[in-house]
């Protein structure tokens, strides 16, 4: 990281990736422009849309006509409750898996991955007639679990990948020490976990916050997180491009500034043990 | 905004709990058309009148159409009342799904339900959906650019006519296309226009015994000529427009004719939305001379899916948003152009409705569709632009990729019509015929 | 150095997740598998209450003869191998451009990272309507102001419109992963190789691709589990048209457009079998990248 680098050739480095970082943001700062516009200038050609009057009229409407804050408040509790249920069922088993491994565990491993494969249309059918029964349909609790048991693999492969980072030989320390399981996962291994904890309940949260089949099909007025809000914005009659920008920014600005303010803890987690 | 929530909730509750036993929050689902988000900013007049409280799921058409299938035909009870259209009503009014509307208040009177309407959402006789409203669909043009062309349009124009207007009209150099007609894939839209059209070429989806027809010359005649007509003078892209895409072409003032659904009416001649709103006329659809004009029937409706623990509440709400009292509540808000049209007698027969330009027209195109009789030749089926048997959606919506394949130059009319030959045999082998 | 004790705690702790996953995948695969030898229709008033008829291997039959199978299979592999390798070759090259020391290098990594925060169905009505509209679009706008005439991107080049979509979802994802393997590259090593003389693409290819084969394994693996089942973005652009209809979309088409349910089952149990071959070779490779 640290090398020692001309200013000529950092600023060279800069003007590119900015150039870069610019261009992948400019969809998304787009839609962020376009809701201050009026539907009949959004249509218009780029450089007259930049310099027509700004409003705030989109995000009027918009509020009024759908509950923004219901919505919100259902995809928080949706993201972060399937993570942090599935987190408290996936810590004990990635430890299990990095710190007592047998022959199985790497098979058990990729066969978690490999019911991520399943098609979500192909089962609809089945998941909703069995919601039906257990009376599940539009209740935030059915949508934690399906959402947590759709997570489940990934978190327990991360996990797994920085449990089996964190030395052994501390632990056997620990225990020879007398310290109890218990204590050992509260006090020695928990908080070394706590980066790698991290960058999995962001990447999750922001899995479980995207994810737009389950959420739109079981869920009707009570339980439906802003993918749904999204959902009536797409394509209605007439003009409706900054209405759409407007709900759009609502939808991904929460997530967006939460990865905002954990870019590092991201950039730094997220290496599913690809990094030795 | 939690706080006023939180305080809505609450009150909401301790009415509740106080024992007003009649007083229901009803689930609704609906799509984000114009007239839907209009009814549901007069909800509150709603619940001051009854006391019930109104959850709306408001939804794309697209996934509206796959939430409320799943939801009925699993009969799970997600819903109090859903919007939904001729084609679901008449199946699921069949399979028993949906609570019938025959015990509807004297005061609502049922019967002044425009009769196209009201037998397109029966089964047996029987009502099993309000119409919110309803269409038909009619040519609009522009005036100014028909009078420059030197042609007057007919009352009732042939595609000939409609053809020779649009090379009239169509100049590229001013981005103005001689016609703007949907292409995009899916039954609802390419598809609906592209088999009324057939219609009225004399074509049908299945003869007297369900065999699919695309093999048969009418079908060939009536897309060649659409393709043709559309090359020659359409959008460019015309393959993914829908409605949505022409009414926007339209507005702007890039279409000299647009075929369409008769709503549409009321937004060109917007002039908040519309560039052109004080230079449209409207005539019948076009026919080919063999009898048959290419418009359809269409309605949006509320109906209950049977089962629903809230039937007298929902009953009450659709009696309100169908009713005589609902259109004049928005005549009396937002003007007589912008009532939810072609549902009731009473409105066409209102002197301050038929001053609306399109009343008269819209009326006479939703009197000129025969959902018995919507070919030259007899067919099995019942509707106009659909047939309304369960398999339909399914197959009209994979024909008219095909045919937007075409549309868009990726494959010639003998092998889009080859193809929907097969496919729609196959299907209808798979469902039992 | 696991006791037996230790081994039983063990399993105890990874039971619950064990249990769940299984039951999540065995519940709804007996589910699909029994719907796939049924007649179900549910428009036609099939239901479970009722019973449904036995029909064998027909709709497995139904569903391979259909002109739409191995079009759709093609569709897909097509989009997964696609996405894959610009996914794969930009995030090398955007890793290798951030990992270097700039100004602002913070920001640029949210820029650079944004995309995967917004949902699916919201970047395909963004890049559908703003962007790829031929009218009223972004690129159709900028065509037009250089004397261009607008491309129809999702009716004449609906395949690799729907990459560029589902690329620019997955580019920050791959991206990240190969920045965190670039920051654990050897430096001394890539010196050494420096002062040996090796050119800067000997160096690449012998020092740092292999350091990133790991890397690079992960995001292969984890991509095609996520875009082997991608919908949303084909559902709000083409609705499956002009040649964009994966094996997930004619699934979806079968049971919600067509509601033949049983026919459906039987292509979620292709489904199901194509991404076990694609998961078993993949998985290969991972193995033996991936040292449990």
């Amino acid at each position: 990281m640290a090398r020692a680098v001309t200013a000529r050739q950092k600023t060279i480095n800069s003007i590119a990736a900015w150039a870069v970082g610019l261009l992948i943001f400019f969809p998304i700062l787009w839609i962020i422009v376009m809701s201050f516009k009026t539907e009949g200038d959004a249509i218009k050609a780029p450089l007259e849309v930049l310099t027509a009057p700004w409003t705030l009229e989109n995000y009027g409407v918009v509020q009024e006509r759908s509950d923004y804050s219901r919505h919100f408040v259902n995809s928080v509790i949706l993201a972060f409750g399937s993570t942090l249920l599935g987190l408290l069922i996936a810590v004990p088993a990635a430890w299990a898996m990095a710190f007592v491994p047998s022959k199985r565990t790497k098979d058990i491993l990729l066969w978690m991955l490999s019911t991520k494969m399943l098609p979500a249309v192909g089962v609809l059918y089945p998941i909703y007639l069995l919601f039906i029964q257990l009376g599940l349909l539009d209740s935030r609790a059915g949508l934690v679990v399906v959402l947590m048991l759709i997570n489940l693999p990934i978190i327990v492969w991360m996990l797994y990948t920085y449990f089996k980072e964190i030395p052994g030989e501390i632990l056997e320390a620990a225990r020879m020490d007398g310290a109890t399981l218990h204590e050992e996962i509260l006090y020695v291994l928990t908080p070394m976990a706590i980066p790698g904890m991290a960058s999995t309940v962001l990447l999750n949260v922001i899995l479980a916050w995207n994810e737009a089949f389950w959420t739109l099909n079981l869920t009707a007025a009570k339980a439906a997180p802003l993918t749904a809000f999204i959902a009536s914005y797409s394509s209605p009659e007439g003009l409706f491009y900054a209405k759409l920008s407007a709900a759009s920014t609502m939808a991904i600005a929460p997530i967006l500034i939460m990865g905002w303010f954990s870019q590092k803890q991201l950039v730094r987690g997220l290496t599913f043990g690809a990094v030795k | 905004m939690f706080l006023k929530n939180a305080l809505r909730a609450a009150v909401a509750l301790s009415l509740t709990a106080a024992g007003s036993a009649h007083a229901e929050t009803i689930t609704i689902a609906t799509v984000n058309n114009g007239d839907m988000i209009r009814m549901q900013g007069y909800t509150n007049d709603f619940t001051a009148k009854t006391g019930h409280e109104v959850e709306w799921v408001t939804l794309e058409e697209n996934v509206l159409r796959q939430r409320v299938t799943t939801d009925i035909s699993t009969k799970g009870g997600q819903f109090d009342i859903m919007t939904i259209g001729m084609y679901e009503t008449p199946i699921w009014g069949a399979n028993g799904w949906l609570v019938p509307l025959n015990d509807l208040s004297a005061e609502y009177d049922v019967d002044d339900i425009l009769p196209a309407m009201r037998g397109g959402l029966s089964h047996d006789g029987t009502l099993y959906a309000a119409p919110f409203y309803g269409e038909s669909s009619m040519i609009m043009y522009r005036t100014d650019l028909m009078e420059k062309a030197g042609l007057e349009m007919p009352a009732a124009p042939t595609w000939e006519f409609i053809r020779e207007a649009a090379a009239a009209m169509d100049d590229p150099e001013s981005d103005t296309n001689g016609v703007c007609l949907r292409g995009k894939a899916g039954w609802g839209e390419g598809g609906a226009f592209i088999t009324v059209t057939a219609n009225s070429f004399g074509a049908r989806w299945f003869d007297e015994d369900w065999r699919a027809q695309f093999d048969q010359p009418e079908w060939k005649a009536a897309l060649t000529f659409f393709v043709n007509l559309m090359n020659d003078y359409g959008p460019q892209g015309y393959a993914t427009n829908g409605f949505n895409e022409n009414l926007s072409l339209f507005q702007q003032g890039k279409c000299g004719m647009w075929i369409d659904a008769t709503v549409a009416a009321s937004f060109v001649t917007n002039p908040d939305d519309s560039t052109v709103a004080d230079k449209v006329g409207f005539a019948l659809a076009p026919d080919n001379g063999l009898g048959k004009r290419s418009n359809w029937l269409w309605a949006w409706a509320l109906a209950i899916p049977a089962g629903t623990q809230k039937e007298a509440a929902a009953k009450q709400f659709i009696e309100w948003a169908t009713s005589k009292g609902y259109i004049e509540l928005v005549a009396a808000n937002e003007g007589w152009a912008n009532v939810p049209p072609g549902a009731r007698t009473s409105l066409y027969e209102n002197p301050e409705y038929q001053a609306v330009p399109f009343a008269q027209m819209t009326l006479d195109s939703i009197n000129a569709a025969d959902p018995n009789n919507p070919t030259v030749k007899p067919v099995p089926y019942v509707g106009i632009q659909f047939v309304a048997i369960p398999e339909f959606a399914g197959i009209a919506t994979e024909v008219s990729q095909e045919f937007s394949a075409v549309y868009a130059g990726q494959q010639t009319v003998e092998e889009a019509l080859a193809k929907a030959q097969a496919l729609t045999t196959d299907a209808m082998e798979a469902a039992g015929y | 150095m696991a006791t037996q004790h230790s081994r039983s705690a063990a399993r105890l702790m990874m039971a619950p997740a064990v249990v769940l996953l299984l039951g999540w995948m065995l519940v709804p695969l007996t589910m699909t598998l029994y719907f796939s030898f049924k007649k179900y229709l549910p428009m036609r008033g099939d239901s479970l209450a009722n019973g449904l008829d036995w029909v064998g291997f027909a709709n497995y039959a139904r569903f391979v003869t259909s002109s739409s199978f191995w079009p759709s299979v093609y569709a897909t592999l097509v989009i997964v191998g696609g996405v894959l390798v610009i996914t794969l070759i930009l995030g090398i090259f955007l890793a290798l451009l951030l990992d270097q020391p700039m100004w602002g290098q913070g920001v640029v990594r949210i820029l650079v990272i944004a995309p995967f925060f917004a949902m699916p169905t919201v970047s395909a009505l963004v890049w559908k309507n703003m962007f790829m509209d031929p009218v009223n679009g972004f690129f159709a706008h900028v065509w037009r102001g250089v004397g261009a005439e607008p491309i129809e991107w999702l009716s004449q080049a609906s395949l690799p419109s729907l990459i560029l979509i589902v690329s620019w979802q997955w580019l920050p994802f791959a991206t990240l992963i190969l920045l965190t393997a670039f920051q654990s590259l050897d430096q001394e090593q890539l010196e050494a190789a420096e002062m040996d003389g090796a050119r800067w693409p000997q160096r690449f290819v012998f020092i740092v691709l292999p350091h990133l084969s790991r890397a690079i394994t992960v995001v292969l693996l984890i991509q095609t589990i996520f875009l082997l089942s991608i919908f949303a973005e084909i559902f709000v652009t083409t609705q499956g048209s002009f040649g964009t209809k994966t094996l997930t979309y004619l699934i979806y088409q079968r049971v919600l457009e067509s509601q033949n349910v049983g026919l459906g089952s039987a292509g979620g149990v292709y489904a199901i079998i194509l991404a076990n071959i694609v998961a078993i070779f993949l998985m290969r490779i991972v193995g033996k990248n991936l040292d449990a």
